[in-house]
Order: C-alpha cells, then sequence, then structure tokens
C-alpha cells in the first residue's frame, strides 16, 4: 500500500509555456509522468461510498482507478477507466471536472481536490490501442462485423460523443453497429471544435479505433435525411433500432446590423476551418482562413476560449473576448480561461457588440460595443446584463467570431415525418432513456439538450444504449 | 474513395466528371449538390448535380477550372478517384406547376440550369431557354440543351455566333414581344442574375435564382454561406441554395463571394510555382 499524500494541493501537471505554446499547435497540457501521476494518485481517500462517482455522468469507478494508478498498475487503471467510458483519454481533457466529480471530493473540503480529470488522462494515455477494423466512405456495402451474440443491428447517426458513446456501449453488448457520419472524418465536435492544442486529433483517432475494435463500423460522408432519410434504415435498410445524435450545429448570431461582413465568423466556421481542414497550414492545405491583426470572440464559453486561442496560434496580434456578462458568469472551464488569460487574451467583460462596420470591400473593421452591468436573476439563476447609461465605444477590429451558441440542427427532423421535436429544434426524448414518441427511434446528446458538454451527451449515449438493448430484448 | 467513370473536356477551361456514387444518384433530384474533397490536404468544394442516374449509380457535375481545387480536379483521369464526396445536399428546386418558364443559364450556370430546364420541360411546362458565352468556341450543352427545350437561344458577348448580346438581351426581346412566363428560373455568375431579377420585376414574374456562396460543411453548419434573403438571414445549403431572386441582396453575395478572393490567389500562385518549378503558365 503507497503511503497517502496529504499535500492540500494538486499535484501541478506540466504544460508549454505561454509565451511559446500561444504560437503553436500543440498539446498545451503534457500530462503526468508516472511518478507524478502516482503521488497525485496516493491523495485519494478511497472512500467506500464515492461521492465523485455520483457527480460523473457516466459513472466512472473513480476511486478503483485511481487505487491502481497508486500501485503502478497503468494498464489496469486504463482498462478499469474504460469499463464504464467509452472515450476516456477524451474525458480527461475536455469535462470541466471541476463542477462534476471533482466538486464532490472529500478532499476538496479542506484544499484542492484529487486531480481526477488529470489522473483520468493519465490512465487513459496508457491504454494500449488496439487493432482497428477500418471504416471508409459512403459508397460501400454496409456490413457491421458485430461481436455480436446478438443479431439485430443498430444504426447511429452522428460520431460525435454521444454517438460514438451509445456505439461503444451497444457493441459492448454484442449488437451491430453502424454509426453515419456526415463529414469526412469521424468524430465530431472533437475533431471540428475542440482544437489540437486542447484534445490532439491523434487521441481521437485512437478512441475511434478502439470502438471500431470492438467492431464498430463507421461510414463517413452519408448525411442521414439527405443521403439517406431515417426512415430508410428502419425497416428495409435492415436496422432495428436508430439513435440519432445529430449535436448542435446550427450556429447563432446575434442579429446585429453588419454581422454577413467578410471577417465574421461563426465560431462553427472559423473553428471548423481550423481544426477539420487545417487552415493554418494553407496553403499547403487548400482551405484558407484569413484573420487580421485584430481578433474580437463574442462570448464566454468553451468555444468562446477555443476560438481565442486559435486565433492567437493563427497569427492574430491582439485577441478580445467580449463578453455581456461578467468574470464571474463565464460559462467556459477555469482551465480555459485560465490557458487564455495567460496566452495573453484580452477579456472585455460586461461588453455587448451592437453593430459591426465594414469598409468599401465589404470587411469588418469594427465593433460598437454597449458597456453592461448586471441587474437581477434571469430564468438561468445568472444576473441579467442591463444597459448601463452611456457607455458606448468603438472597438477597432479586422475579425470576428461570434461564439454565442448553437441550435440543434433541423435536418433530421425537417425530413422524419412525426419525429417530435421542440419549437427551437431540440428533438423530444426521454430524459432516462432517449426515447422520442417513434418507437425505435432514441436520441440524445445536443441534438436533444442543445449546445452542452462532451460528458453530457456521453452520458445520454450511455443511457440510451441501455435502454436500446432493453427494447430490443423484448 | 469515389470513382470517376467518365471525364469529359466540354471545352478547354470546363470539364464535366461523373462519378460512381449509388446512395447520391438514387435521391439527387434537380437543384440539389454535393461536396466534394479531391485529396487529403483538399478543401471541401460544393458543386451543382449537373446530371445523376438512380439506375446506373451516375453523378456528374460540370465545373469550371477557376481556382487550385478545381484544377487539382481537371487533372484526374477517368479511373481515378476523388477522397470524398457527399450528397444530395440542399433543397431540390420546387419546379411544379409552372406551364410556361425561361430559364436563363450564364458561363457555368448553364450546366446548373440544364437539370431544371429538364424537369420543367418533362413536367410539361413550355419551356425557353437562354444561355450565353463569352463566345462560340466556349459552348457546351447545345444538344443536351436543345433536347429539353421548346426553344433554346444562345447568346454570345462578342457575337461569334451571330447573335450578339447578354442573356437579359434575349429575355427582354421576348418579354416585350408579349411572351408570358409562369417563373424564369436564372443561374449563373452574380451580376448575371442580378440583370436577370433587375428585368423580371418589372414584369412581376417569379424569379428564382441558385446561390453558389462559399461552404464548408453544407450541412447548416459553419454558417459560411449566409445570404440575406428578405431581410433575413438564410444559409444557402439548407434553406437554398434556390431562393425568390427579386429578395436577395446581391450586393452583399457580392463581396461575400470575394472573402477569400486574395487567398485563392496566393493558393493558385503558389502551387503554379510547385508543379512548374517557378514558371506560372
Amino acid at each position: 500500500m503507497t503511503k497517502r499524500n496529504m499535500s492540500l494541493e494538486k499535484t501541478p501537471m506540466p504544460e508549454q509555456a505561454p509565451d511559446a505554446r500561444a504560437r503553436n499547435f500543440k498539446e498545451v497540457a503534457l500530462g503526468y509522468a508516472d511518478d507524478q501521476a502516482e503521488a497525485e494518485a496516493a491523495r485519494c481517500l478511497g472512500c467506500k461510498n464515492p461521492p465523485c462517482v455520483a457527480g460523473c455522468p457516466v459513472n466512472v469507478k473513480i476511486p478503483e482507478f485511481i487505487a491502481l494508478v497508486a500501485g503502478g498498475d497503468f494498464s489496469g487503471a486504463a482498462e478499469t477507466v474504460a469499463s464504464s467510458n467509452s472515450l476516456p483519454a477524451i474525458c480527461g481533457r475536455v469535462c470541466p471536472q471541476e463542477k462534476q466529480c471533482e466538486s464532490f471530493c472529500v478532499r476538496g473540503k479542506k484544499g484542492e481536490s484529487v486531480a481526477i480529470g488529470r489522473l483520468e488522462r493519465f490512465a487513459a494515455d496508457r491504454m494500449p490501442a488496439r487493432a482497428a477494423a477500418g471504416s471508409g466512405g459512403a459508397e460501400r456495402s454496409f456490413a457491421p462485423a458485430g461481436r455480436g451474440a446478438k443479431e439485430r443491428r443498430v444504426a447511429v447517426v452522428g460520431s460525435g460523443p454521444s454517438g460514438l458513446t451509445c456505439a461503444g456501449e451497444l457493441a459492448k453488448l454484442g449488437y451491430a453497429v453502424t454509426v453515419f457520419e456526415a463529414l469526412h472524418t469521424p468524430g465530431g465536435v472533437l475533431v471540428y471544435g475542440i482544437p489540437e492544442f486542447r484534445l490532439p486529433k491523434d487521441i481521437v483517432r485512437r478512441e475511434i479505433a478502439n470502438l471500431e475494435a470492438l467492431g464498430v463500423e463507421i461510414i463517413t460522408n452519408v448525411v442521414v435525411g439527405r443521403t439517406l432519410p431515417l426512415d430508410g434504415l428502419l425497416g428495409d435498410g435492415g436496422y432495428s433500432a436508430v439513435y440519432v445524435a445529430s449535436g448542435a450545429g446550427l450556429p447563432k448570431f446575434q442579429q446585429i446590423p453588419g454581422e454577413n461582413l467578410n471577417g465574421v465568423y461563426s465560431a462553427n466556421e472559423f473553428l471548423t476551418r481550423i481544426n477539420l481542414m487545417r487552415a493554418y497550414e494553407f496553403p499547403k492545405c487548400d482551405t484558407p482562413l484569413r484573420v487580421g491583426n485584430t481578433v474580437a470572440v463574442v462570448g464566454g464559453g468553451n468555444v468562446a476560449m477555443d476560438a481565442a486561442r486559435c486565433a492567437l496560434r493563427v497569427g492574430a496580434r491582439r485577441v478580445y473576448i467580449v463578453y455581456r456578462r461578467g468574470e464571474a458568469e463565464l460559462p467556459a472551464r477555469l482551465e480555459e480561461i485560465h490557458h487564455a488569460r495567460e496566452e495573453g487574451v484580452v477579456f472585455k467583460f460586461l461588453t455587448a457588440p451592437t453593430r459591426l462596420e465594414g469598409d468599401e470591400n465589404g470587411f469588418v473593421r469594427s465593433m460598437e460595443c454597449q458597456e453592461m452591468e448586471l441587474g437581477e436573476p434571469d430564468a438561468s439563476g445568472r444576473r441579467r446584463p442591463v444597459v448601463k447609461p452611456g457607455g458606448v465605444y468603438t472597438l477597432d477590429v479586422s475579425t470576428v467570431v461570434v461564439a454565442i451558441g448553437n441550435t440543434p440542427n433541423p435536418l433530421i427532423v425537417s425530413t422524419t415525418p412525426g419525429l417530435a421535436s421542440e419549437s427551437w429544434g431540440g428533438i423530444i426524448a426521454d430524459d432516462e432513456t432517449g426515447a422520442t414518441n417513434r418507437p425505435g427511434v432514441y436520441a440524445g446528446g445536443d441534438a436533444v439538450t442543445g449546445a452542452a458538454t462532451v460528458i453530457l451527451a456521453m452520458g445520454a449515449g450511455k443511457k440510451a444504449a441501455a435502454a436500446i438493448d432493453a427494447y430490443l430484448a423484448k | 474513395m469515389y470513382r470517376i467513370i467518365k471525364k469529359k473536356v466540354l471545352n478547354p477551361a470546363t470539364v464535366m466528371l461523373e462519378f460512381d456514387a449509388p446512395l447520391i444518384a438514387r435521391r439527387a433530384l434537380p437543384g440539389q449538390f454535393v461536396i466534394l474533397r479531391v485529396d487529403e490536404s483538399g478543401e471541401r468544394v460544393p458543386f451543382t448535380i449537373a446530371d445523376s442516374d438512380s439506375r446506373t449509380g451516375a453523378v456528374s457535375v460540370i465545373f469550371q477550372i477557376a481556382g487550385y481545387s478545381t484544377q487539382k480536379l481537371a487533372a484526374l483521369s477517368q479511373g481515378e478517384s476523388v477522397l470524398d464526396l457527399v450528397g444530395p445536399l440542399g433543397r431540390a428546386s420546387e419546379l411544379d406547376g409552372y406551364d410556361s418558364a425561361a430559364v436563363i443559364g450564364g458561363g457555368l450556370g448553364i450546366a446548373i440550369a440544364y437539370p431544371q430546364a429538364r424537369a420543367l420541360y418533362e413536367r410539361g411546362a413550355k419551356t425557353d431557354v437562354i444561355v450565353g458565352f463569352r463566345t462560340q468556341e466556349l459552348t457546351i450543352l447545345r444538344e443536351e440543351l436543345s433536347a429539353v427545350s421548346s426553344e433554346l437561344t444562345i447568346m454570345t458577348d462578342d457575337g461569334s455566333n451571330g447573335n450578339k448580346g447578354f442573356v437579359t438581351t434575349a429575355l427582354e426581346r421576348k418579354l416585350e414581344a408579349g411572351e408570358k412566363y409562369d417563373v424564369v428560373v436564372a443561374i449563373g455568375p452574380l451580376p448575371m442574375m442580378k440583370a436577370v431579377c433587375d428585368l423580371t420585376r418589372g414584369y412581376g414574374i417569379r424569379t428564382i435564382v441558385s446561390m453558389n456562396s462559399v461552404m464548408i460543411d453544407g450541412t447548416g453548419m459553419c454558417g459560411c454561406c449566409r445570404v440575406t434573403v428578405d431581410g433575413e438571414r438564410k444559409f444557402a445549403c439548407v434553406d437554398g441554395p434556390d431562393f425568390d431572386g427579386h429578395l436577395i441582396d446581391f450586393e452583399e453575395a457580392a463581396y461575400r463571394a470575394r472573402m477569400f478572393a486574395e487567398e485563392e490567389r496566393v493558393s493558385r500562385e503558389t502551387h503554379v510555382c510547385n508543379i512548374t518549378g517557378g514558371v506560372r503558365s
């Protein structure tokens, strides 16, 4: 038994220095070395009734895997994490642990919680890669090679975190699973949205290869609702159930004058050009990106932080986060805010853009801003920003990125007769099972909730897999 | 991988490629498009579906060699493949219920207008087709268009076919002569579509245009293809590409089309240098 480490603080994780990393796309956080992981794992008290597990949407066996790390059994730790989490190397990097598992940690009552996220990442990175079965484009025969005791086939729409989790769980249960992806690369927001420096694409590829090794088949370049109708998958298509995890893909704009000027991007466009299409390697890669010296990113979530930090890395000299509420209300993960600030991103809190002005060629050149102050709490419980009298000024900008959220992509709902949805576009699905009003059709993740987090989407995928199993067992 | 089953050079700057893509062919309708990526470093480029055959699984596109991506695509031969092809995307054109129509194509728009003309003609509408080329040598799809039009008018900017003028010249002539149309479908460069809309507005004829905006995903995700229609923000990829031309903000569409003009120039020149060792052709 290793000796318990009673340090009140987390073992720090090595990182690239801010001035160096703000100009490259390599991963910022470098991960624990073996001795650092063992030292941090020794901080865990191994609670009999671990409150951290209840704080995890997929109920990772936290004390068990941490005990294995503390004892030096890293591959055992990896297996333990993977038994309840289909994408552990990803969660260890992108989950808001401070709001989930770590917020319940007993050690956190006095000092810092155990660094569960960092340890999850450490364990997952020690997982030996399995041989992949291979995936491919649309135009080939579908032959999902389930490990399957069960002959029933299940289709999953979308290969983001929710779809992949559901597919992995179903494959483990023995179903033959086919995942249909609209883009040319699987991973959804993990590949088009979250940047390389926060979540290396090799990690995503490895996690997907692990699922393929379980027998999950992934078909890219299929837009369900266009290439194949959802109803065509059921019945004649040979699938007994469908899980819709098509994400929240439709970008919101502020509805202020000038948002269609050149140089104004939705965060989706800006991040997709950079992450999925590798525009930062232009002209070696063919997808262009135009970024000026001064970039204003509108919004305060993780996506806004990602966009701001990407802007620095593609050469912007000055990057603002323009956010209409205050610092305490920022929805982003603490680590992202901290990293953005270290790298030189300038935060303009209590500031709302009211108008964008362009030059004679239609390129944005300035942003009119309105200062705000906090009023009464709104429906979300956060204090509502209200206009501060006076307080109008102009910011010179050459690029604007609008990162104020996304709504569910309407494609599936609009092409699937009778599938019930909310007025704002979310598919109506049961919280516990993901069941929609259509028998055999389940849904979850951002397509149901609107834009949320990777781990919540994964939790929905996991629950839906169990519900689909129960449905097909009938 | 998506194999090229047929390649045809229509004129020195225009190429037709037919792909083996049975899933797309089974669902494709006039007005829809595909997005294609040539290779691993390639960009995602939208192309309107020029023709498709659900029996053979063939889907064809016609494009003009304009930038680096289309150069790369045009360099492929029959039997070779592109890495990615996805579709059919966008809403299909709404062509039902018209008794008479004029289909106007300019430049490459002619290839895009062809499936619309055919659909209208096959639905029994009197279908006058007016197409324009810079010069007679660049004429494409003459026989195909002729087979699906009640009357085919070919205009040339330089008059080399004996019919000098723009497509609007021919359309105006017909309208002034008292020709009545339920609908005008105009597809081509933005200035041409705008000119047609300006003309038909005075006659109160419903006019459909097809917006060929810059896109990435083609499924509503990036918002790059946004256009203002009747004061509202629309995405050409999912709300279009067809829109009521009288409601389009063409001025905005024109500057948005030039968003990456400078980068496209850099890409073209860099790669020309790589290919020819510094000599530009």
